[in-house]
């Protein structure tokens, strides 16, 4: 029981950070209907701007931790929504009416790209730095313990998924969202414009997934320039799983996602834990193609 | 500044003008901050971080001068650019940069501004309109579609002549069979993506199912290479249809991330079934090719066999291993290529034209689109087989590292950029794209790097792929009569047409 806690709590964790990269995939999945591959890249980004901060900040002698993670957290967002404005304007805006496979082999080239630039700047090396937030809040008489960390992950996800809700639902730059999600043209129209508000969504989805790339790295603590990929296809998977297009359903999707990974990794051995994941996106697939919260799509010639 | 807005032919917005290109630097200056003026740096005491702001200020003048110039094209200052451009270009070559990447874009930045004054000077307009690039562009295509005729028995000729010309070295022959390789995987992959319009991401667990398949049916059994070549195309198109057979349903995008799974599902399968396997050490001491099976490349062959050079009389020589996998790479790329010439012309191919044109009207007119489908996914998966086992005999030794998904982006750009369903664009894509890195070889660290770039590069500037031309390979009516490029390049040019709306829906 103890340990089921244990996981579930690892597994919560982990599905908030999935979920807020997977946001930005099914926002941008949503209005413009590509798949944006370097969004995964924009994550690692972030967890570096994090890291950077972080050390900038040391340097400059501030050790109140509260106010670091307060820098580091609006750093990363702000630093990372340049990356996600830059790589729409650049790879995707020149190719909206192309062909639907040009904005995916841009992505694919924008991905490597973003890589290979953050290697040559950064190192090869994987970056490891010391616990920021240490310390357990333990449970049940010490059966369970929760870092802190995991805590405040869930925590900041909760609090931003709310602000962001209310972004999408009550301001009329959501409205507007909702507006191009549904139907470009007439948006254009009714006045709404439309490169902006494309723009937008990819800045908020550079932000979010730049909170995730800050709290992988205070969780695990340790990031190279590689984790963009593998995470990237999972939120995907989550994304999917949830039903694309749909905001909770993202959300929700990266939390089934980071618990099965969990509980895969707690009960069975991490190894076969990727396995597990693409398996369900197989299954999902082929049993409910729409995702959990998503709508039926029409097809027609 | 006075002397050029006096002779300017009407006043320039310097406001405006300045002040885009303040924005454009700004941004650059945000994206240059953490990245680049910021290192982290290995310290014995953990993390440091070291400042490069001469970098960062090298970074934002080059891009503030950069858009300053593209502005003054627009306003119609062509000719002072192009000087200034062109100078800067040259600078390039004299002036140190803190980095050679800078020095790099300072040399390319001021190339491209120049190429776009250029023409500008000659249209009178500073760029040209996608339609007008897309045209021309279609034309180039139809011209080498035609010329193709007689190009590819020239270059089929000009590659089976190359190992004999005093060219051809050891490192010039590695390099023509990995080239090869790759144009045979891009074909392969061509009959999914060009044919069959099925975007696959996950091409090189076919590529990794049928090298392991000879790696480890010659490990366990001992089997030779051409046993082992159909049983590797045979497994490897079984992995196909069993992929193929749940997932073929899916849409487009959807399609496409379930097969990036499927590719990293054989990796890790690979990765951790050590015992099986070999695990992330991989196989070695794969044994190489036999000549048919009647002789060896060795100078002493063992027992029993005889020698390659003594069988023809010859002169031992490393190299005629090299020229035979040279050779046998051709061969089998060859086939590929004429396969898909002539399945085309078949019920089938033209089944999987109509496919890709429009799923759900081939679905009325009762084509079985999943069996359609999974024979394209199929054949695809074999010919990856194939290429596969050919890839680990002639590596000796593989490992999962081989089989990332790098290399099936690498495939996949390899189709998309030479134009997908066109056989030269194959060919020529695979040229820039491995052909090029490996000419510079020494740029080791930013060779990626560009690769992705001119991924992007590309993609901007031709959407469609370098020699896309997407006629039906069999007409009802025949050809129209007239000139050789004019109604082609028409036709091309419908028909992209006709693509883009298909499959913006």
């Amino acid at each position: 029981m103890e340990y089921f806690l244990q996981q579930l709590i690892n597994g919560l964790s982990l599905g908030a950070i999935y979920g807020l990269i997977a946001i930005g995939y099914t926002m941008v999945y949503g209005i413009i209907g590509m798949i944006n591959f370097a969004h995964g890249e924009i994550y690692m980004i972030g967890a570096f701007v994090a890291l950077i901060t972080f050390l900038a900040i040391g340097s400059l002698g501030i050790t109140w931790v509260p106010l670091a993670l307060l820098v580091m957290l609006v750093a990363s967002m702000l630093f990372t929504a340049v990356y996600g404005w830059t790589v729409e304007r650049i790879a995707y805006r020149p190719l909206r009416s192309s062909p639907r496979l040009a904005p995916l082999i841009s992505a694919i080239g924008m991905s490597i790209f973003l890589q290979n630039y953050v290697q040559i700047l950064q190192g090869a090396r994987s970056k490891p730095l010391q616990p920021i937030l240490p310390g357990n809040l333990t449970l049940m008489d010490g059966a369970v313990s929760v870092s802190y960390v995991r805590l405040a992950t869930i925590i900041i996800t909760i609090a931003l998924m709310y602000g962001f809700t209310q972004l999408i639902t009550r301001t009329s730059l959501g409205r507007a969202q909702r507006a191009c999600e549904q139907d470009k043209k007439m948006a254009s129209l009714l006045g709404v414009n439309v490169d902006r508000v494309i723009s937008l969504t990819f800045v908020m989805g550079a932000a979010l997934a730049a909170v995730a790339g800050m709290m992988v790295l205070l969780i695990y603590g340790v990031i190279d320039f590689y984790i963009g990929f593998l995470a990237g296809v999972k939120a995907f998977t989550a994304a999917v799983l949830g039903g694309i297009g749909s905001l909770p359903g993202a959300m929700l999707g990266g939390v089934v996602i980071g618990l099965i990974e969990a509980f895969w990794s707690g009960y069975m051995g991490s190894e076969w834990k990727d396995v597990a994941t693409f398996t369900i996106l197989v299954l999902v697939l082929i049993f409910r193609p729409t995702g959990l919260l998503g709508r039926p799509e029409i097809e027609k010639v | 500044m006075t002397a050029i807005s006096m002779s300017s032919p009407r006043a320039i917005a310097w406001p405006a003008i300045l002040k885009e290109a303040a924005m454009t630097a700004f941004v650059a200056l945000l994206l240059t901050i953490p990245l680049v003026g910021l290192r982290t740096v290995d310290r014995p005491t953990g993390l440091g971080l070291e400042t490069r702001w001469n970098e960062v200020a090298a970074a934002v003048g080059l891009v503030f001068l950069g858009r300053l110039g593209l502005c003054l094209i627009r306003e119609g200052h062509a000719v002072t650019v192009l000087v200034l451009a062109a100078a800067a270009t040259a600078a390039g070559f004299f002036i140190a940069m803190p980095t050679e990447a800078l020095r790099v874009i300072l040399i390319a930045g001021g190339a491209v501004i120049a190429i776009r004054a250029i023409l500008a000077i000659r249209t009178g307009r500073s760029k040209l309109s996608q339609a007008e690039r897309d045209k021309r562009m279609d034309h180039i295509a139809a011209q080498v579609q035609h010329a193709s005729r007689w190009l590819g028995p020239i270059a089929v000729v000009v590659a089976l002549a190359f190992p004999f010309t005093p060219l051809a070295d050891r490192q010039l022959l590695d390099i023509g069979i990995l080239l090869l390789t790759y144009v045979m995987l891009g074909w392969g992959l061509n009959i999914v993506v060009g044919l069959a319009g099925l975007l696959d991401l996950g091409y090189v667990a076919f590529y990794a199912v049928g090298a392991y398949s000879y790696a480890l049916l010659a490990h366990y059994f001992g089997f030779s290479f051409w046993v082992c070549l159909p049983l590797a195309g045979f497994l490897a198109a079984m992995s196909g249809v069993l992929l193929g057979f749940p997932v073929l349903r899916l849409r487009g995008d959807y399609f496409a991330i379930v097969t990036l799974g499927f590719g990293e599902i054989i990796r890790i399968i690979l990765i951790n079934w050590y015992q099986f396997t070999g695990g992330p050490n991989g196989i070695s001491g794969i044994p190489r090719p036999s000549f048919f099976g009647l002789a060896d490349f060795t100078r002493t062959p063992a027992e029993g066999t005889a020698a390659f050079h003594e069988m023809f009389g010859l002169e031992f020589s490393p190299l005629h291993r090299i020229i035979f996998l040279y050779y046998l790479i051709l061969a089998l790329a060859l086939v590929v290529n004429l396969f898909t010439m002539r399945v085309r012309k078949l019920p089938l191919g033209r089944a999987w034209e109509a496919l890709r044109e429009d799923d759900i009207a081939c679905a009325s007119l009762g084509i079985n689109r999943t069996n359609m489908k999974l024979a394209a996914f199929a054949i695809a998966a074999m010919f990856g087989g194939f290429a596969g086992s050919f890839f680990a005999t002639r590596q000796g030794f593989i490992s999962p590292e081989s089989f990332t998904f790098i290399e099936s982006a690498i495939i996949l750009a390899i189709v998309v950029l030479g134009g997908m369903g066109s056989q030269i664009g194959v060919v020529v894509a695979a040229f820039l794209v491995i052909g090029l890195p490996e000419a510079f070889r020494e740029l080791a660290d930013y060779r990626m790097l560009a690769f992705g770039m001119g991924m992007v590069l590309i993609m901007l500037w031709r959407p469609r792929g370098l020699l896309a031309h997407r006629d039906p390979t069999i007409l009802l009516h025949g050809r129209p009569k007239g000139g050789s490029g004019g109604p082609a390049a028409g036709t091309a040019a419908a028909g992209g047409q006709g693509i883009a709306g298909g499959s913006a829906k």
